[in-house]
């Protein structure tokens, strides 16, 4: 099946690759193949599948890795603009879905 | 709550722990039915806390889970055959992977349900196997220092939870990986199909008194005229949360609301050639600038269901998409309100 992508050159994901520890559970967490461990670092192999879903980061023991995380939905997007906050999808009041 | 699934208990430290069966009966797949259209979807829970499958002994995997019922049913189906402890988290109803970006399923409520059923005294070996979509909230050395316990993920999708363990509790490339299917963009069209139905309806009855506009044999001709408009906008509807989504990978251009957009083009052609579009230029004009606007715009939103989308990249897709949309529904509004009048 042909690979789906997203927008190119948009994602905030940076990774430090001098302190990162190459411990590689960036590469376990990862649902998209956006890192690879060879020489005993990570490295970002494929920046443009990202989609800033923050589990990289937040198992990075080091914290060599940054990225704005967020959800990825016009929905969350636009409420998140009607009440002023940050964008949220609607999964957790009853009735109302959204990812 | 429900526990149609729980089949007895087993004794542990002095303590009942619920058993739960690894077969699904038909109320488990009407209940999945019905979430997906909808309908109890946010009720549609299990209790917290931990389970047992099988016949667990002190030396079997626990595996952690959500409490919408969809995943912990779509996992203890998977765990057919091995005994095993289930840990259930308080994700208020909400699926793994929403639950984790939210940071329900998260590395404070492990450590809280961990410590909680006193998991230690329960397993002496301390490995527990979070979903892979779970780290989105777990960081896993957070939850070692705190409780001791080795968080080790497993596979994306719970079907390959044996593979994963036969492994050696490795998942392979495969495993990670989250991918998007036919069937699984499938499964969420209902509920996206649901879900818009206040503003679908608010739409139809704008455009069926719209349609009454510079008529004067009502109900005869103009009535006709409304129902053909109501027909056009339900179409619309469809083309942004169904047909959008069910073949997205093979409409061009990697924007949602571009997607949606050619769509729409494709629809209002289909009309236009059947006749549905009106009965001059201006309103087969506005019928191409609504529809399109409407199947852009619903079709942007299928990125909060999509599992490759980023918050980056929405945002930028939105910046020229919304006002491109605004513009275009309300032009097709004013050319339909002309075409009518003239």
């Amino acid at each position: 099946m042909k690979e789906l992508v997203y927008l190119p050159d948009v994602v905030t994901l940076e990774l430090c690759e001098s302190t990162c520890n190459g411990c590689g559970m960036c590469v376990k967490v990862c649902p998209h193949e956006v890192f690879e461990l060879s020489g005993k670092k990570a490295h970002i192999i494929n920046r443009d599948y990202c989609m800033e879903c923050g589990a990289c980061a937040l198992n990075c023991q080091v914290k060599a890795i940054s990225v704005k995380s967020g959800v990825g939905c016009a929905a969350g997007i636009i409420s998140g603009i009607l009440s002023n906050s940050e964008p949220t999808c609607g999964c957790s009041q009853s009735n109302s879905t959204c990812c | 709550m429900r526990t149609n699934f729980i089949h007895g208990s087993i004794q542990n430290n002095g303590l009942a722990v619920p058993l739960v069966t690894d077969r699904l009966e038909i109320k488990d797949y009407l209940g999945s039915f019905m979430v997906r259209w909808g309908i109890n979807r946010g009720n549609y829970m299990v209790n917290t806390g931990l389970f047992a499958i099988g016949n667990p002994d002190s030396s079997s995997d626990v595996f952690v889970s959500a409490n919408y019922k969809l995943s912990f049913d779509s996992l203890r189906k998977n765990l057919a055959g091995i005994n095993g402890w289930i840990l259930v988290l308080d994700t208020k109803g909400v699926n793994v992977w929403c639950a984790a970006g939210k940071g329900t399923f998260g590395t404070k409520e492990l450590v809280r349900q961990i410590k909680n059923v006193s998991l230690d005294k329960i397993v002496i070996h301390r490995r527990i196997i979070v979903p892979q979509l779970g780290a989105t909230g777990v960081a896993a050395h957070i939850v070692k220092e705190e409780t001791g316990f080795n968080v080790h993920y497993g596979p994306v999708r719970a079907d390959d939870i044996n593979d994963f363990i036969a492994a050696g509790y490795r998942a392979t490339k495969e495993m990670r990986k989250i991918t998007f299917k036919f069937s699984e963009r499938g499964k969420l069209i209902p509920n996206d199909f649901v879900y818009g139905k206040f503003y679908l309806f608010g739409a139809l009855a704008v455009v069926f008194l719209l349609s009454l506009i510079g008529k004067h044999d009502f109900p005869g001709y103009s009535l006709n005229d409304g129902f053909k408009a109501m027909f056009n906008i339900f179409l619309g509807y469809c083309s942004g949360v169904v047909v959008t989504p069910a073949i997205l990978p093979f409409i061009p251009f990697r924007r949602f609301a571009v997607k949606g957009f050619i769509t729409g083009i494709v629809l209002s052609i289909i009309l236009l050639f059947l006749n549905l579009t009106g009965e001059n230029l201006l309103e087969n004009i506005s019928w191409f600038l609504l529809l399109s606007a409407i199947s852009s715009f619903l079709a942007m939103n299928f990125t909060g269901s999509s599992t490759y989308t980023s918050l980056s990249g929405v945002k930028k897709e939105m910046k020229t998409a919304v006002p491109l949309q605004i513009i275009f529904a309300a032009a097709g509004i004013i050319l339909m309100i002309l075409g009518k009048i003239f």
